[in-house]
């Protein structure tokens, strides 16, 4: 008995002296949780149930609170990631805002870089033929009449366009489509659709580009307006 | 061993059979040795243009089908000794009955014998487009300067893009109606070459001549004085590498006065 005791008391002072794997901060945002990314998952877990059970107490009635959850270098399964949104969800009035963490999966990465690089195409598509991307498009050529473009975020066309234009394929409607010649069949931004009018427009030798306005309409206008309504389109450092 | 050049247009009646008719007569005037093959099985047509209707006793899914040899089913056009042959399609069958993997051996085993081998493919993108291309080194797009028939082109021109074994193919725009052009109703040349952006073989002008001697069996070609036998001759001379300028599609003014104005160099 006395060396259970001993041996008992012995253990629960080496716990004590480590560095905790859940440290908790308190901003104006709610709370930030840094979770250690050196200790095992499961150690993490009781560790975490542990700190909100202790603190549950003290304010349990109140608003709730987001909490933003940053793990280190510890990659995340998305099980993982579903187990402590739950386990902190349990604790009343704490939810996960966001989770934060250094590391990715090389596919994640991948999908990531195809999303927002801009794939530059040197081709004319013709009728019939449909080209897609994941990120920007810059083509460098024409789009003839019943050819499609698609881009998940902008299209850029050095040349003209003639067919179906649809940028921001995945529901971005900041996307715009801009083109040195600007005569589609259709053009599409999102979930928005604009065609052609019926009636045979003069050429014009001016650059246009295509957004969404303020009335989720279409609207072509001067290339040179860009700067001001999509400021994000200038990136001169790539990144987040 | 020859080139084969496939002549397509993707959209029906734009003049693929009377081009390869007239090209591969005007190539066998200039001295060559050229055999066209129809492969518009089931609606053959160019043995009708070339007036060689009543001369077929063997045709190309016979060959295919091992009936008989190539040298059997050829049919020889006399009006020009040795150096035109035409191997004829089949009536009764459908495009079905011959796969691209044989057109490309029969078309192989031509281009041994001869300097080019034109072949006329049928209208659509299906089987028959396919067949037609399989054994093809180059391509010639023929279509006319109506929206339809050079929407259907890009089409095509996309597709002959995508074979890697056919050079980039080459345009030839049919009946030009030069009046129609200078009133805006029709597109004009450059409008559809900007359009397809690919290489202009050559214009032809419209001309009810074509139609007569297609009726009588008798290439246009063999007509020197008419002004299309000149420009498929012209296309002729381009394919073999010579560099022909556009013939004016104007008829050229004649009088006294325009003369001295032309003289005067006041247009």
């Amino acid at each position: 008995m006395d060396v259970f005791v001993e041996l008992f008391v012995e253990v629960n002072v080496v716990a004590k002296q480590k560095q905790p794997y859940v440290t908790m901060k308190g901003t104006k945002d709610g709370l930030t949780l840094h979770l250690d990314d050196t200790c095992s998952y499961d150690d993490l877990l009781e560790e975490l149930e542990e700190k909100l059970t202790a603190s549950e107490k003290a304010e349990s009635d109140g608003p709730l609170v987001s909490v933003h959850l940053k793990v280190g270098n510890r990659y995340l399964t998305p099980k993982q990631e579903e187990e402590l949104r739950t386990l902190i969800r349990r604790k009343k009035n704490l939810v996960v805002e966001s989770i934060e963490s250094n590391v990715m999966t090389k596919e994640e990465a991948l999908e990531w870089k195809r999303k927002t690089e801009i794939v530059s195409v040197s081709k004319i598509v013709r009728s019939g033929q449909v080209l897609h991307v994941q990120g920007d498009l810059l083509l460098i050529g024409d789009v003839n009449p019943g050819g499609i473009v698609i881009a998940g975020g902008n299209i850029f066309i050095l040349g003209a366009l003639r067919g179906i234009a649809h940028a921001g394929y995945y529901g971005n409607k900041e996307a715009v489509i801009a083109a040195s010649i600007m005569k589609p069949t259709q053009l599409r931004i999102g979930d928005v659709m604009n065609r052609a009018p019926d009636y045979k427009t003069d050429e014009r030798n001016e650059m246009e580009c295509a957004y969404i306005d303020e009335h989720n309409q279409i609207v072509v206008d001067r290339l040179q307006l860009l700067a001001q309504l999509r400021p994000n389109l200038t990136r001169l450092e790539r990144g987040v | 061993m020859g080139e084969a050049i496939v002549i397509t247009s993707g959209k029906g009646g734009v003049g693929k059979t009377t081009t390869t008719a007239n090209v591969g007569t005007a190539l066998a005037i200039l001295g060559k040795r050229i055999c066209l093959v129809d492969t518009d099985i089931g609606l053959r047509n160019l043995d009708v243009v070339m007036g060689l209707e009543n001369r077929i006793i063997y045709d190309l899914v016979d060959v295919v089908e091992g009936r008989c040899t190539v040298q059997k089913a050829l049919v020889k056009d006399k009006r020009f000794d040795d150096h035109l042959y035409l191997l004829p399609a089949a009536q009764t069958s459908d495009k079905s009955a011959v796969s691209p993997e044989q057109m490309k051996q029969l078309i192989d085993e031509l281009k041994q014998d001869y300097d080019y081998v034109l072949i006329d493919c049928p209208a659509g993108i299906e089987q028959g487009y396919r067949n037609a291309v399989a054994g093809a080194d180059e391509a010639i797009v023929v279509t006319t300067p109506e929206v339809s028939a050079v929407r259907d082109a890009d089409r095509i021109i996309g597709l002959l893009e995508n074979e890697e074994h056919i050079k980039p193919p080459r345009l030839i725009i049919n009946r030009i109606r030069s009046h129609m052009v200078k009133n805006g109703d029709m597109l004009d040349v450059d409008e559809i070459v900007m359009h397809l952006s690919i290489d202009l073989l050559g214009v032809i002008a419209d001309d009810e001549n074509v139609i007569k001697s297609s009726n009588k069996g008798e290439p246009i070609v063999l007509d020197p004085n008419s002004k299309a036998s000149i420009a498929y001759r012209n296309i002729a001379r381009r394919i073999l590498g010579e560099s022909v300028p556009l013939q004016p599609l104007e008829d050229e003014q004649k009088g006294i006065f325009s003369k001295i104005k032309k003289l005067f160099g006041v247009r």
